[in-house]
């Protein structure tokens, strides 16, 4: 009955009460949307290497280091020296080693230069590995495997013929190395981490790609017809590749240096082969466009990173020290898990101020319930003594605005989840586009169940406040409220 | 002191002084004394103690001196909750005015004591609620409007859906505060009409107080409060 009493009585004010829940709930909302994004982003980090107990690439900051190679977010620390990489994979403290060579792209999703052994030791959340969707591994140089987004949005699948970007933020058509197209061979399921916006192929892929880019320059400067290929792969006709990626449509020229002419892909000849005959040939001032960097024209026998998978966790930290201490190459060795760790405890004063605000909006929002509720007394006097007269007791006048301070807070809570976990639902692509954070639609965890509970006891003590009003008046007024 | 036909009285008050905190008596009566079944008629301006007289009676105010006996129990005796649940049971009360809970419809208005009170509730024994209602909602001809929202009624109509109200489930005492001030004649003597054949119905003692002394002549008993309460008479001396 008193039940009954308090949702009317709120639903006699609809615009304070939907006001004050309003309040409630975006206050809630704010509160869980920072915890949610806090642990989803946590969970969506730590889960996207597992399994892997060092990350390696050249002297620089830990952090720059694990968040280039891994994350895909900026650009790795520098290069090591693949010689360098192939004699630490011979310590006999490590179980298996995969090289990364990041620095080339594909209409803005990364290009991971790798090996087969990726796709092996690549663990992500509960020590899931990767599965492919279609195909398989890469194994020669043309090959290539796309994440599952990749394949999605560019509508790509095995078979697909793919040409690739100098630097990270190339744009398509701008200096594509069109000399080496790759072929799709296969396509791994989605995994919600950085690896669905990555294509991979093989190091020797990479490293043909390159050299023939500057061969394919060269002749282009030479105007050489004989850079005919001799045997091997049949060149790729570039002309006549299928879409989406058509080199002989594209309008734009590529520009590969201020010193060599515009170069149009249809008209060239043909590709050339990448050949064990051709030495490499340096010249990054000629093939980067201005501001991009790119590892492989400065060492073509280079990796941006390499993951690293030891037998023990002693061993781990044995080998770190090892790798950190290394005179004749500056590396850096990470262990993903304690890296990560130093980024949490930087952002912990961030999520600490955040939470703060949270803490405080809450509190705005039930000092409006306040106000709300304790401007309508006065009003209300005339109902307390009605109700007194009918029989109720004081303290059913104390708990009928409990109870609607109960209500509304309730209500403002249930509001609060909904809107955050709906939020995060149409948000979540719209984060995982920008940031490359995949932060899961979770329900509200132990922590944010103790943070509705205290909302919830704080909205009935608030509730207190006017009840402890309308007790105290409607003792004093008895039946005859002095209006 | 003996007192004569104190158990068939539904009202027996016996040297009662009241006063508001530390300040002067407002109330001061020696002997008030009402009849079960009686329809008393108490005449009582404003500023002599009339509304602190009905707080008293209905439990609301508490009494600490002399005797207070309202349907054979003593009000001065019981604590505050007692006296709530007894008047939850025992009473029903028209107010001057705004008797109506603005957010309920006439019927849940109506409905509110037996709903609030299970021994009020009782009182209807196999009577569904649903019948009572409607059966106390005919006799002051407001059975149309039960569905209807508090707000939208007329005042006369919200005085009697307030006499419905205090008629459920037959209390013993009923207790109108100037019921009829903010009504017209004409509507004022068909509430009264309509009253008193729902309280003869109901068995119970009417306790009707007003200004208006004229319309006293309509009820068994008149008394006068001013007379009775020697507070008012020394403050008006004073």
């Amino acid at each position: 009955m008193l039940f009954q009493l308090a949702w009317r009585s709120l639903r006699n004010r609809p615009v304070t009460s939907l006001l004050t829940v309003a309040a409630v709930a975006l206050s809630i909302t704010l509160l869980l949307g920072v915890e949610q994004a806090r642990r989803g982003m946590r969970e969506s980090f730590t889960g996207t290497i597992k399994g892997t107990d060092l990350v390696v690439g050249a002297r620089g900051g830990t952090l720059q280091l694990l968040l280039g190679a891994v994350f895909g977010i900026g650009s790795p620390t520098g290069s090591v020296p693949y010689a360098v990489y192939e004699q630490w994979s011979r310590h006999p403290a490590i179980r298996w080693t995969v090289p990364l060579a990041i620095g080339d792209s594909h209409r803005g999703y990364r290009v991971i230069g790798t090996t087969a052994g990726l796709f092996e030791h690549w663990r992500y959340r509960s020590a899931g590995r990767l599965t492919f969707a279609q195909g398989r591994v890469i194994e020669g140089a043309d090959d290539m495997v796309l994440g599952s987004e990749v394949a999605a949005r560019l509508g790509y699948r095995v078979g697909t013929d793919v040409t690739v970007g100098h630097g990270l933020n190339a744009v398509a058509g701008l200096g594509d190395h069109e000399a080496h197209p790759f072929t799709v061979v296969g396509v791994l399921d989605q995994t919600f981490t950085p690896l669905d916006r990555a294509l991979f192929v093989t190091l020797d892929g990479i490293e043909a790609m390159h050299e023939e880019g500057e061969v394919h320059a060269a002749s282009g400067t030479a105007a050489s017809p004989s850079s005919m290929p001799g045997a091997g792969t049949p060149p790729p006709m570039p002309g006549a590749d299928a879409p989406p990626i058509m080199p002989g449509a594209e309008p734009a020229p590529v520009i590969r240096g201020a010193d060599a002419p515009p170069v149009m892909p249809g008209a060239e000849p043909a590709a050339v082969m990448p050949g064990t005959d051709a030495p490499p040939v340096m010249s990054g001032a000629q093939a980067a466009p201005p501001g991009t960097r790119n590892i492989f024209e400065d060492e073509p026998k280079a990796l941006s990173a390499f993951l690293v998978g030891t037998r023990t966790r002693y061993e781990t930290l044995q080998l770190q020290r090892e790798i950190n201490r290394y005179k004749p190459e500056p590396m850096t060795a990470v262990i993903p898990g304690v890296t990560l760790g130093e980024l949490w405890r930087t952002l912990g004063t961030v999520e600490g101020g955040l939470r703060l605000v949270g803490a405080l909006t809450i509190v705005v929002g039930l000092i409006g319930m306040l106000v709300a509720l304790y401007s309508s007394l006065e009003s209300r006097r005339r109902e307390m003594a009605v109700l007194r007269a009918v029989g109720a007791r004081p303290s059913m006048i104390v708990s009928l605005l409990v109870l609607e301070s109960g209500l509304l807070t309730l209500l403002g809570c249930v509001l609060g989840v909904a809107l955050t976990m709906g939020g995060f639902a149409i948000a979540q692509g719209m984060i995982e586009a920008n940031t490359g954070v995949h932060i899961a639609v979770q329900a509200p965890g132990s922590l944010e169940w103790i943070y509705i509970g205290v909302v919830l006891a704080a909205g009935v003590l608030v509730g207190l406040v006017p009840a402890w009003r309308a007790y105290r008046s409607s003792l004093a007024d008895g039946l005859s409220p002095r209006l | 002191m003996t007192h004569a036909g104190a158990a068939d009285a539904a009202i027996d008050i016996r040297n009662l002084q009241f006063s508001y905190g530390d300040g002067p008596d407002v109330l001061d009566i020696a002997a008030l004394t009402v009849q079960r079944g009686a329809r008393v008629f108490l005449h009582g301006p404003s500023g002599c103690g009339k509304t602190t007289l009905l707080g008293i009676l209905a439990g609301v105010l508490p009494a600490t001196t002399g005797q207070v006996r309202v349907l054979d129990r003593d009000l001065v005796t019981m604590r505050s909750a007692q006296r709530d649940a007894f008047r939850a049971e025992h009473v029903g009360y028209v107010f001057q005015q705004f008797n109506l809970i603005p957010y309920l419809s006439a019927y849940d208005n109506i409905a509110l004591p037996c709903r609030l009170d299970a021994r009020r509730h009782a009182r209807l024994g196999t009577t569904s609620l649903d019948t009572a209602i409607r059966d106390v909602a005919s006799q002051l001809d407001i059975t149309t409007l039960l569905g209807q929202r508090s707000t939208e009624l007329s005042v006369g109509q919200q005085q009697r859906v307030a006499a419905a109200r205090a008629l459920l489930a037959a209390p013993e005492l009923v207790i109108c505060d100037e019921p009829t001030s903010s009504l017209d004649p004409d509507r004022r003597d068909a509430f009264l009409a309509l009253l008193a054949q729902s309280v003869a119905h109901a068995n119970a003692t009417l306790l009707f107080v007003s200004h208006d002394a004229a319309l006293g002549e309509r009820f068994d008993v008149q008394l006068s409060l001013p007379q009775l309460n020697r507070a008012a008479r020394t403050a008006e001396a004073a």
